[in-house]
């Protein structure tokens, strides 16, 4: 069976959990870091068009725009007039040790706070909070 | 360019006031959704906006100070009624022809290619189609006109869940490939953040509300906290709306500046628009009117 909510067969598929409390534009933002994380897509590809976008998924068009302009801004995509966007460059990959590092430290934390008696959906939500504060800050000048 | 510009508008049928005193200016470029109860006044404005009304007093400008109801205006302002009326003894290819000899400009081809792409048959009665295909239709000839405003009064009132995505699907790609501006009214408040990007909240006969989603959002925040710490709050905060009893109070405040408001023993967080459309639908008395042209008019924001 085909889902209606999903867009573009050749290149990104969008989908929207309107219950996620994640802002629309940046589901959209997130879907096309993980494609390009996932390497399904790649420079040079062309992102569905506003259009298309809007149609399937009947949402603002300006929220498309919002998403797309914020792929510009991180460097990922590029606008071409008269064509669309397109994507830019490969998502900047966190180099191996760093990422070692980084998860390391998360362990650690997450020992803490198990060892301090709170259950696993309790960190579940210490850490989404951490995540939305910080994108809340990082995208105040934007919203 | 504005698409709705109104000034002191008022409209009174036999003495009864519909709307009193309404100043609104809606830049180009956006989806409205104009929300609040029935019997607000959302229709009455709706019907002044595309002339079949006239002003009690006051004023009302559509796309850049054209009077509505006039020729100019009404090549650039398409409408949808409630309930999508139409003829129900003609056929669909009848409906058509007579939109292609009532317009001075009506995009035939266009408008056939959509009922096509429905599968709307062209010589079906348009009384025998179903409560979606209707709304289909009516907006594919609405969209025909080549509008650079389109105004819609309740159109997703009689839609199931699917005829209703597919109708805001046409209508959403409709404002992004020709740049129209599209004021709807709705007293549905699900899927108005993923449809409108600015909302005109209307209660009463009064302009409660108006502005972009995202500022009116980035205005406002939800204090979460105990009630003991209510008499503490700075004055300054008037809350909104005081919801909640027992432990927790959520209040729903204005916050003007960019940083979160100090008030003890409350946590702040971004408040959800349908949580904040509710609220004020709740208070009638409350106000926020943000945008430099209507504080410049003297708006009284209580």
């Amino acid at each position: 069976m085909i889902d209606k909510h999903l867009v573009g067969a050749s290149s990104v598929a969008f989908r929207l959990d309107h219950g996620s409390g994640v802002p629309t534009y940046l589901q959209l933002v997130q879907q096309v870091e993980q494609a390009l994380r996932l390497g399904l897509i790649g420079p040079g590809d062309q992102l569905p068009t506003v259009k298309d976008v809007v149609q399937t998924l009947a949402i603002n068009p300006n929220t498309v725009m919002k998403a797309y302009r914020e792929l510009e801004h991180r460097g990922l995509a590029a606008g071409r007039p008269g064509q669309g966007t397109f994507v830019k460059a490969a998502l900047q990959r966190v180099s191996g040790p760093e990422q070692v590092a980084l998860a390391q430290r998360l362990r650690a934390w997450v020992r803490d706070a198990v060892a301090s008696g709170l259950d696993d959906e309790s960190i579940a939500a210490i850490f989404a909070a951490a995540m939305r504060d910080v994108h809340d800050h990082q995208n105040g000048a934007i919203a | 360019m504005t698409v709705l510009e109104t000034s002191g508008l008022s409209k009174r049928y036999r003495g009864v006031s519909a709307l009193r005193d309404c100043n609104l200016a809606i830049p180009a470029g956006h989806v409205v959704a104009l929300v609040g109860p029935n019997g607000a006044g959302k229709s009455t404005l709706l019907q002044l906006a595309v002339g079949l009304q006239r002003p009690s007093s006051g004023t009302i400008r559509v796309l850049d100070g054209k009077v509505p109801g006039s020729p100019a205006a009404l090549a650039g302002v398409g409408f949808v009624a409630q309930n999508a009326p139409m003829y129900r003894n003609m056929s669909v290819a009848g409906m058509l022809q007579m939109a292609r000899d009532l317009n001075l400009v009506f995009d035939g081809a266009y408008a056939l290619r959509r009922i096509e792409d429905i599968g709307i048959p062209l010589k079906a009665k348009v009384g025998a189609l179903s409560g979606g295909h209707q709304a289909q239709l009516a907006l594919a000839i609405a969209l025909a006109k080549r509008p650079q405003l389109l105004v819609l009064d309740e159109p997703l009132a009689r839609l199931d869940p699917l005829a209703k995505h597919e109708f805001l699907g046409v209508l959403m790609a409709a404002a992004a490939a020709e740049g129209m501006s599209v004021i709807f009214s709705s007293h549905v408040l699900a899927e108005l953040e993923r449809i409108s990007d600015y909302l005109v909240l209307v209660n009463r006969g009064r302009i409660q509300l108006a502005g972009r989603v995202d500022a009116v959002l980035a205005g406002h925040r939800v204090l979460t906290g105990p009630p003991q710490a209510l008499p503490a709050l700075p004055p300054t905060l008037a809350p909104i709306r005081i919801a909640g009893a027992g432990a927790q109070v959520h209040l729903l405040v204005r916050t003007p500046g960019q940083e979160d408001p100090v008030a003890p023993g409350f946590a702040a967080q971004p408040a959800v628009l349908e949580e904040l459309v509710l609220a004020y639908l709740q208070e009638p008395g409350a106000t926020s009117l943000p945008g430099p042209r209507l504080a410049a008019s003297g708006v009284p924001t209580r």
